[in-house]
């Protein structure tokens, strides 16, 4: 059975059951939809693939509608520069939603920051995005409920109920969240929830020319991405804050902040 | 197209892209006016609940004037909303694991003690003025109008023999007494709302709710000073004027002035120092332990933010204000410098919270640097910048200007 049409049938046995037992009762869109011990969204990024292009930044914004003009964004890359002073540099002008088309290091206010090819020591990126975490802080602040963790794993924002308070903005230990510029509510990705349900892959993922990005189902060992995770050494960004990550990353260095 | 925060904030270093000032100068007035909120009530019930009958003047002043903040309270948070109409979903749907939907119960809770306590201060005046009116042969529109205010407002209550009074009196030594813990827990809660933010390293203390409860104390004592010594020198006009006023001649007004003012900071000076200790002990144990947070916290401390904290915070709203009012025979001029001083110091206090707890990045690589709007030209820069604030600001003396017609803070008899 395909993913697609299974749920399609939960969500009718789940409504067709509850009719009769209570007609009152509300159906949670929750069970109906994502009730389903088989299922953890997981996602899986891979530095080593990634060349800083961006295109799953704009991808990502036409996606999910955020206007491209717009400095905050769902998904971001950073860039990583060593020097042989033992400086780490790093920096995601617009948050490479265009790439890096300078080579020189962007610092905001402090100025551009040129470095010379042999002084360098190491450079990779690191695209980031909401960890959909374990143990979300975003989820425990949020005080009207706004902000929730699915079944499935995936944390979304009610866009309807939002007060637009900033708590959640603010509990994240990973600064992915900000105010969408025209709905006025807090904003991040949700791993694309709309596509995986349909059984695509996120728009980021499907975006990216070098597989850096991919999503998998963690309760699925024949997973392909679950595989890796199990397998190999991966890692996660801040795992001091305790929020468990879902956002596993190949060949995470420790100057990743 | 902006996003929030992006207009007043300006990012140095390595800053991720979604980070801006989110919480900006409303959320600095929110701990702000709660504080005031919550000290004027303690200084209140000095006299209440322990009997400090050299603060009686004062006590009913800051009973009444507590209750002119209480609404104000709320509205930064509420102009700080970017719903700001969906705000009633915090008491729709409240989630116990969100320190922010806490506010509404405890408020609430706060809100009924301030004003059943008001009601039993003021029971005899309601019924006393009720029955003067009534008395009148002939009534204008206008004291009609001030009978039926005043009679619905004794809710009934007609009884004022001295036992009724006695029993009025018992039940506002209890609701201030059950207040303070409460005024106490508005505010520790307030601070806990910042202090468990686990994402942000110079919020993260458990020492947040103290440090805010002691302060509040300090802000609210010190704005019942200011308050108290500005009603009185118009009262001294007024008795210039017309020769008495509330039936006190120029020279005891001044008199009843020095004392509660004198006795009043006292008490401002004893909590200077608890709130001090504690915020200075906070930057000492942060510097000892030296986590790894703190190398970025330093830079925020001591580099970015030295001038706000370390000369108009503790220097001139702490140092100069603590020898001002040590300096023998304390005058009433003095006392409310001091107390201005100790107004902004506290205010500082929150700017440096609030403000110095967002100036660094989550990556502690970069900086963020707030630029407050002065010129509303939308909604966004009014309601988060220099006009929203001084909304709030001001708000709280026009309630207390209305209030003060059915509280009247300076009653000649005793009203209980
Ligand atoms: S990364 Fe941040 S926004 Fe995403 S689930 Fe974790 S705490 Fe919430
Ligand atoms: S901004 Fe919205 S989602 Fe975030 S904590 Fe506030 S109400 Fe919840």
């Amino acid at each position: 059975m395909k993913r697609r049409d299974f749920l399609k049938g939960t969500a009718i046995a789940v409504a067709g059951a509850s009719v009769p037992l209570a007609a009152l009762d509300w159906i949670d869109a929750r069970e109906a939809f994502a009730a389903r011990d088989d299922l953890r969204w997981i996602f899986l990024v891979d530095t080593h693939k990634c060349v800083g292009c961006g295109f799953c930044v704009k991808a990502c914004k036409y996606e999910n509608n955020i206007p491209q003009e717009t400095n905050a964004t769902r998904t971001w890359v950073e860039r990583y520069v060593m020097t042989r002073d033992g400086q780490v540099h790093a920096d995601s002008p617009r948050g490479a939603n265009e790439g890096f088309i300078s080579r020189a290091i962007d610092r905001g206010t402090a100025g551009p920051l040129e470095i010379a090819d042999e002084d360098i020591t190491q450079a990779f990126f690191v695209p980031k995005l909401c960890n959909q975490c374990d143990l979300p802080s975003c989820v425990q602040v949020c005080p009207v409920g706004a902000t929730y963790k699915t079944p499935d794993g995936v944390v979304l924002v009610d866009r309807t109920w939002c007060i637009g308070c900033g708590y959640c903005v603010m509990g994240c230990p990973y600064g992915v969240r900000f105010f969408h510029p025209i709905e006025h509510v807090a904003e991040k990705c949700n791993f694309c929830y709309h596509r995986i349900h349909r059984g695509e892959s996120t728009a980021c993922a499907t975006a990216c020319p070098f597989g850096a990005r991919k999503i998998g189902n963690l309760r699925d060992p024949d997973d392909p991405v679950t595989k890796v995770v199990m397998t190999q050494r991966v890692g996660v960004l801040k795992d001091a804050f305790g929020t468990k990550p879902q956002v596993y990353y190949l060949g995470l260095n420790m100057e990743v902040r | 197209m902006y996003v929030h925060g992006e207009i007043w904030t300006a990012k140095e270093m390595f800053v991720l892209p979604n980070e801006f000032i989110y919480w900006s100068i409303q959320i600095v007035m929110y701990p702000f006016m709660t504080g005031l909120v919550a000290g004027a009530f303690v200084l209140s019930s000095l006299y209440h609940v322990f009997g400090f009958t050299k603060l009686k003047d004062i006590a009913r002043f800051s009973l009444v004037f507590s209750f002119a903040l209480l609404p104000v309270a709320m509205m930064p948070l509420m102009l700080h909303l970017s719903q700001p109409l969906r705000g009633i979903n915090v008491l729709m749907t409240p989630h116990f694991t969100s320190a922010i939907s806490a506010f509404g119960i405890v408020f609430l809770t706060y809100a009924c003690i301030v004003a059943s306590e008001l009601w039993f201060v003021y029971r005899k005046h309601f019924v006393d003025t009720a029955q003067a009116l009534k008395a009148k042969s002939t009534r204008t529109t206008g004291e009609n109008l001030r009978l039926k205010l005043f009679s619905v407002l004794t809710l009934g209550a007609w009884d004022v023999s001295p036992k009724a009074l006695e029993k009025d009196h018992k039940a506002v030594t209890v609701l201030a007494a059950i207040g303070i813990p409460v005024a106490c827990f508005l505010h520790g809660y307030a601070g806990f709302i910042f202090g468990s933010v686990k994402a942000n390293a110079l919020w993260m203390t458990p020492l947040m709710p103290v440090i805010f409860i002691c302060s509040a104390v300090v802000s609210g004592i010190a704005l019942c000073i200011l308050c108290y010594i500005a009603t009185m020198e118009i009262r001294k006009f007024l008795a210039r004027r017309k020769g008495t006023a509330g039936g006190l001649s120029v020279e005891q007004l001044k008199g009843v002035e020095a004392y509660e003012v004198r006795t009043s900071a006292r008490y401002l000076l004893i909590f200077m120092i608890l709130a001090v200790t504690l915020e200075l002990l906070d930057i000492i144990f942060r510097g000892y332990t030296a986590v790894k947070s703190w190398e970025i916290l330093r830079s925020v401390i001591y580099e970015i933010d030295f001038f706000h904290i370390f000369i108009l915070q503790f220097g001139l709203g702490n140092l100069v204000p603590f020898i001002l009012l040590l300096i023998p025979r304390l005058t009433v001029r003095r006392a409310a410098i001091a107390s201005a001083l100790v107004l902004f110091g506290v205010f500082m206090m929150r700017w440096n919270v609030v403000i110095g707890g967002q100036a660094f990045s989550l990556t502690f690589a970069g900086f963020m640097h707030y630029h407050l709007p002065i010129i509303p030209t939308t909604w966004e820069t009014f309601r988060e910048g220099l006009a929203g604030a001084l909304l709030v600001i001001t708000t709280p003396f026009v309630l207390f200007y209305f209030l003060n017609k059915i509280f009247p803070v300076f009653l000649e008899e005793e009203a209980h």
